[in-house]
């Protein structure tokens, strides 16, 4: 195949007709890919579509059931990760694959040292080199800071660094920009240039349209295991890429309706929270939310949004400040109690906090109410309740799911967070919290979400959203509060809000100077 | 200058006096006790070497009891079968070594090895419990060699023979303070006199090794450790069975080093002490040493107070104390150490985790 | 993902008959009894060999186990005595069954049961001649609450200050050895006795209601492992016990208290230990020695996973080992084999157990719950969700 990109190069990747089925879904479904020496070749589709799986045949870490792999036209067999990276092939997962307690220098290294001799290795030159490589592509590197002390945008370099140590011809980087601000993308889309510049091929997945537009030369889209597009930037547009990402014309807004904010039901003043190590995590926070609207907290993951959350559902003692509930004060309120005073809350991990993965999904859906009429009378419990008002939920709620016995674990992630809804959402709230209540979900059931919380808002409920997601915050919210290093930097009305503004306030909290310098502490 | 009346005159105050009793009491024994406090630390050291090396590497290890009590019994009894094919052998002169004995203690390692295998296929392989996998090991470890020494006792056999302790010269033992140390660490018989060179270089390999660095990535992050083309099974299952070599010495330390017998439960909860000690040294091998020490230093005050008491009032107020009080010591003070330190010690984040190459094959 | 997950193996494990459902239970841990009394009798015929001056008997094995069982079920006062040996694993097993359901590793089973029986024989001792009914629901009050407190304190060093309770356990264990041998051999010694012994319970002893030893602590046993049933399974409180131990966070975010369920757990599963002990004091020993009771503890670590934490399995895998110890005095005085015989026999047991997996795999069943852990499996590289 030949096109207007001229003189025809051998593609430094192609994959071939790769099928990969696990049991019950066929992940990848004959996919073809090429990818030219020195281009960004964007892989787009939306949460489940098989990205990942594609890009964990090309690292060794699944075995596909059909097709090939070619590196300079040559057909090669990938049996795990170390025989990827022998031939040049290197991966920037979408959760880092950085341990957090060993410094950058170590995290290089592992498992291609440089040493000293057989047995030792040879630290001096191994920081030699990370600072000199660090310098090529424009920035200072500490060799001995600790990777868990750096910034999310910090450690996305560390990465690249890890790879291009390894001297990595072609480059895979997965949802990249998930948890970084427009500044710091921008930043990283620098490094990535450069890297094309010098002749690295870049595979760069995402299901961020305009994020895509910008940095790729070419565009391949997959949708449920199959491609469905290859295109040029300069000759599509959003509403193409959508339409083909998600294989019908979708609404790339939520239609929110106005918003019809009555009284102040969640007032926080003065608050100040600290995290598990005894660090100020939340430094005066004031904010309120009324019935009928939705307060956005937008900001980098990791300045005190999951601390904020947590003091004000009581699973955290606030250090100082006061939360008031409808003009109660329930400042340090334990988290039954505040359940009791109708407030829902949808914790960020579903596995880890928002679901008992082992108990049956009739069990999950009475997680916070188990304890009362009708599912218990004194401490018995009264299972024929449970099961009853579980099969009311799961039609109500569209959890797709053989039966209420079923292990929560055997439910897809969209299915859990609908449970997790069901559960929280099912009765008369004056408050609702929800920390990433879309993060990985398919796009049916992030529909399905945001029309629920909609719905709620309508009703006369407070609605507060934490997310990593800029895009989200700025979709659903009424106000938006920017929170940065513990603070509510500044309010903006969600309907007018600019992205790079909002951007800007989420990266340097408003304030004129030079970004973190984080790896040099 | 004499002491005498000043130090009469603080022991005299009442209650605090005796604070200051127990003081001198402690002061003019401990340093006798030196090399004895070694010798209480040594199999408590080597557990915890043998707990780190499992640990860093993401597999908790609560055999180290059973692995121990396994190797001491089959050091002693190797020792007691073999000894009669050499007639009466002549004992070298440094530490008394010989031919049986070297036999004696390989094969307490290997069966020692043999057994950190075991705990390693079934939490590594199977993806056992690890803490019920290694309970299953102390009980297996208890059963079989209490059921044997059973047996073997009906024959009433000789003794394994044993190690015997290097005797410093007086030059060396006779420097200030030096010299208390010096004797502490030398006068020692083979297995606890290497201990601190194995403890040094357990920590030299960890922190600045290949294998080191490996693992303690794969402890931390296994995930990030595969990626970057590190075997994770692999990784722990040599760290398991490596760590077994240690918890084999500590063994054959207590029936051919320390004593020349075995008796049944012999290590008794020195592999669970072990596991403190690593928990309070935060999982490196010199940390581990030194917290060794300390409830070495326990172990030995509850053993001196029973055959020497101190005299004069606090004397008389400890005759009236249960000897049992003072065996319990060791043990309390353990669980006191544990909830005082463990808050802030953070133990590998991926520790006791089974790890899964694939899930969905 | 978006497809709905395949509805198959639910239906299918419901519309299985009941034989296959049994089998499917029953299976492993009966091979596994099969083949650790098969490695036993390997055991039985090699240790001959190490016994010098014996004739080699090929059958001896066979002459072991034979008596094993008569000793076991031999006649009616075998088969109670039997029961009698079990009852304290009964208690036992609970105790540890009823740690695991919360996530807790009770190994300080063995120092509540001996913690248990002191407070059983104090109190005993002194009620020796009140009246039976008082003397008797004292003393065993008096056993529940030391076995209690002895396992309060490592759930509240766990819950306050993160303690692991496997080490904390254990340390008890060796300072309730101490603690009892203290005792025994000084307040509780009766003045005259050339060794230490206590004096006997009198009236606050157990009453015999079946043959010549039959106590009243059976019935209890059973009536308890229903009891623990109901609570973990019928009421809110085994809810949050049992949804701490598969998920202490989200148990956390639910409004339910993990720490207070950590002491509370502990307290509990250390009085049923302790009534363990308080059953073999009031029922069986009536006085105490300073060699009281050796083995109930860890027999109950056996008891708990061969039922796989399940309280009514407790009652037949207590039945399975009390019947072992039952029999091992005829063993040895038949067969000359020791009884640290019946030890050997509970290690391999629990080995294969441990290892049923491969079992599993061999006898190709699937859908059958993971045997002995108890621990949530981690999620692998795309596992629950579709990559």
């Amino acid at each position: 195949m030949t096109d207007e990109t001229g003189p025809s190069l051998a593609p430094a990747l192609e994959m071939r007709g790769i099928t990969k089925r696990y049991p019950g879904v066929v992940a990848n479904d004959g996919i073809n890919l090429q990818v030219r020496p020195g281009e960004i070749h964007a892989l787009l589709g939306e949460n489940g579509a098989g990205k990942t799986t594609l890009m964990n045949v090309l690292y060794g870490l699944a075995t596909p059931d059909e097709g090939e792999i070619l590196l300079d036209g040559k057909v090669v067999t990938i049996s795990g990760p170390s025989d990827a990276i022998a031939r040049g092939i290197n991966m920037v997962h979408q959760h880092f694959m950085l341990v957090p307690v060993l410094t950058v220098a170590e995290n290089i290294l592992l498992g291609d040292e440089t040493m000293a001799n057989r047995i030792f290795l040879d630290r001096r030159e191994a920081h030699r080199r990370i600072i000199e490589l660090g310098r090529r592509f424009g920035f200072e590197i500490d060799p001995e800071a600790k990777v868990g002390s750096l910034s999310v945008g910090w450690q996305q370099r560390v990465e690249i660094l890890k790879a291009l140590y390894r001297n990595a011809r072609i480059l895979v980087l997965d949802e990249p920009t998930a948890v970084l601000t427009p500044q710091e993308t921008d930043e990283i889309f620098g490094v990535l240039r450069r890297l094309a510049a010098e002749g690295h091929s870049i595979v760069f997945i995402s299901h961020k349209l305009y994020e895509v537009l910008e940095i790729a030369d070419r565009i391949t889209v997959i949708r449920r295991g199959r491609v469905v597009g290859e295109r040029l930037p300069s000759a599509t547009d959003e509403d193409d890429l959508a339409a083909l990402m998600v294989g019908r014309e979708v609404q790339l807004t939520v239609d929110r309706g106005e918003s019809h904010p009555a009284g102040v039901v969640l007032e926080v003043a003065g608050l100040e929270v600290r995290d598990d190590r005894g660090q100020p995590a939340v430094r005066g926070v004031d904010l309120e939310v009324r019935a009928g609207e939705i307060f956005g907290i937008a900001g980098v993951a990791g300045n005190g949004q999951d601390e904020l959350v947590e003091a004000i559902v009581g699973l955290r003692k606030p250090a100082a400040g006061s939360v008031r509930l409808a003009g109660k004060d329930v400042t340090g309120h334990s988290p039954r109690m505040m359940n009791e005073d109708a407030v829902a809350y949808v914790p960020a991990d579903r596995h880890r906090f928002g679901l008992i993965l082992s108990f049956p999904l009739a069990d999950n859906l009475v997680l916070t109410s188990y304890y009362r009429s009708p599912y218990a009378r004194g401490i018995v419990r009264d299972p024929r309740a449970i099961q009853r008002d579980a099969v009311t939920s799961i039609e109500r709620y569209d959890i797709r799911t053989p039966s209420a016995t079923v292990r929560a674990s055997t439910l897809s992630g969209g299915n859990q967070q609908k449970a997790v809804v069901a559960r929280e959402f099912d009765r008369d709230l004056k408050l609702l919290v929800l920390d990433q209540p879309t993060r990985g979900l398919d796009v049916g059931s992030i529909e399905f979400i945001h029309h629920q919380v909609i719905a709620k808002r309508d009703a006369g409920t407070a609605v507060l959203l934490v997310s990593a997601e800029l895009d989200e915050v700025l979709e659903m919210s009424d106000r938006i509060g920017v929170m940065f290093e513990g603070r509510i930097v500044a309010v903006v009305d969600g309907r007018t809000a600019d992205k790079n503004a909002v951007g800007l306030l989420m990266a340097t909290g408003g304030e004129e100077r030079p970004p973190v310098p984080a790896a040099t502490a | 200058m004499d002491l005498t009346p000043i130090i009469n005159g603080l022991y005299g105050i009442p209650v605090v006096g005796l604070v200051f009793q127990l003081a001198g009491y402690l002061v003019s024994v401990i340093p006798q006790n030196g090399p004895n406090i070694m010798q209480q630390a040594t199999p408590l050291a080597l557990g915890a070497i043998c707990g780190v090396l499992c640990e860093r590497s993401g597999v908790v290890n609560i055999a180290i009891e059973g692995t121990m009590l396994a190797a001491a019994f089959t050091a002693w009894v190797v020792g007691v079968a073999i000894q009669p094919m050499f007639g009466t052998p002549n004992p070298s002169d440094i530490f008394g070594i010989t031919l049986p004995l070297l036999i004696a203690l390989a094969a307490a390692v290997l069966v020692a090895m043999a057994i950190s295998a075991l705990h390693a296929w079934l939490s590594i392989s199977l993806r056992a419990d690890q803490i019920i996998s290694g309970t299953i090991i102390n009980i297996a470890a208890a059963g079989l060699t209490g059921y044997l020494n059973q047996l073997i006792s009906q024959n009433s056999p000789a003794g394994a023979g044993e190690f015997a302790r290097f005797v410093p010269p007086a030059a060396l033992t006779n420097l200030p303070v030096i010299g208390w140390v010096l004797a502490l660490l030398l006068n020692q018989g083979p297995i606890s006199i290497s201990v601190i060179v194995l403890v040094v270089g357990t920590q030299v390999w960890l922190f600045r090794s290949r294998w080191g660095l490996r693992t303690r990535a794969v402890g931390e992050h296994p995930r990030a450790a595969e990626t970057v083309g590190i075997d994770v099974i692999r990784t722990r299952y040599r760290n398991v069975i490596l760590g077994g070599v240690f918890a084999g010495l500590a063994g054959a330390f207590l029936s051919i080093e320390a004593t020349n017998s075995f008796q049944q439960n012999m290590t008794a909860g020195r592999g669970f002490i072990a596991l403190a000690a690593m928990i309070m040294g935060r999982w490196t091998p010199i940390g581990s040493f030194g917290a060794a020490l300390l409830f070495a230093t326990f172990l030995q005050i509850g053993t001196l107070i029973n055959i020497a008491p101190p005299s004069g009032q606090l004397g008389s107020i400890m005759a009236g104390v249960p000897p049992q009080l003072f065996d319990a010591l060791p043990y309390i003070l353990t669980i006191v150490i544990l909830a005082g330190v463990v808050g802030r010690s953070t133990p590998p984040a991926a520790d006791g985790q089974p790890y899964e190459r694939e899930a969905a094959t | 993902m978006s497809a709905p997950p395949s509805p198959a193996p639910a239906q299918a494990r419901s519309r299985r008959s009941l034989g296959a459902r049994a089998w499917a239970v029953l299976a492993v841990p009966a091979l596994v009894v099969i083949l650790s009394l098969l490695l036993g009798a390997v055991v039985i015929l090699g240790s001959e060999l190490i016994v010098t001056g014996r004739k080699f008997d090929p059958w001896l094995w066979f002459t072991a186990y034979a008596a094993l069982v008569q000793g076991a079920y031999g006649s009616t006062d075998a088969v109670i005595q039997t029961l009698v040996y079990s009852t304290p694993l009964v208690f036992g097993g609970l105790a540890v069954a009823f740690g695991f359901k919360a996530g807790l590793f009770n190994i300080g089973a063995q120092g509540q049961f001996l913690v248990g029986a002191l407070g059983a024989v104090i109190v005993g001792v002194a009620l020796a001649d009140a009246p039976a009914p008082i003397a008797i629901v004292a003393a065993t009050i008096a056993g529940i609450v030391a076995g209690g407190i002895w396992g309060f304190v490592p759930g509240f060093l766990k819950a306050v200050s993160g303690a692991h309770e496997v080490v904390s356990t254990i340390m008890l264990n060796y300072v309730a050895v101490q603690l009892l041998a203290a005792l025994v051999s000084g307040p509780l010694k009766v003045p005259k006795s050339p060794s230490p012994v206590t004096y006997d319970v009198g009236n606050a002893a157990f009453p015999i209601v079946i043959g010549a030893t039959g106590h009243i602590g059976i019935i209890l046993a059973i009536v308890a492992a229903g009891f623990v049933w109901w609570l973990l399974f019928r009421t809110t409180w085994g809810f949050e016990i049992r949804s701490v131990g598969a998920n202490p966070d989200a148990a956390r975010y639910a409004g339910m208290r993990p720490k207070l369920l950590i002491v509370a757990t502990m307290t509990f599963s250390g009085a049923l230990a302790g009534l363990a002990g308080t059953s073999v004091l009031l029922g069986v020993s009536h006085s105490m020695t300073s060699s009281f009771g050796t083995t109930v503890g860890f027999d109950s670590i056996a008891v708990a996973l061969l039922a796989r934490s399940n309280p009514l399995g407790v009652l037949p895998a207590a039945v399975l080992f009390g019947s072992m110890r039952a029999g091992a005095g005829l063993m040895q005085i038949n067969a000359g084999i020791p009884v640290e015989l019946v030890d050997v026999l509970q290690a391999t047991i629990l080995l294969f157990l441990v290892a049923s997996p491969v079992l599993r795999r061999l006898l190709r069943l699937r859908n059958v719950e993971a045997g002995i852990t108890t621990a949530a499996p981690s999620p692998g590289l795309g596992a629950g969700t579709a990559p």
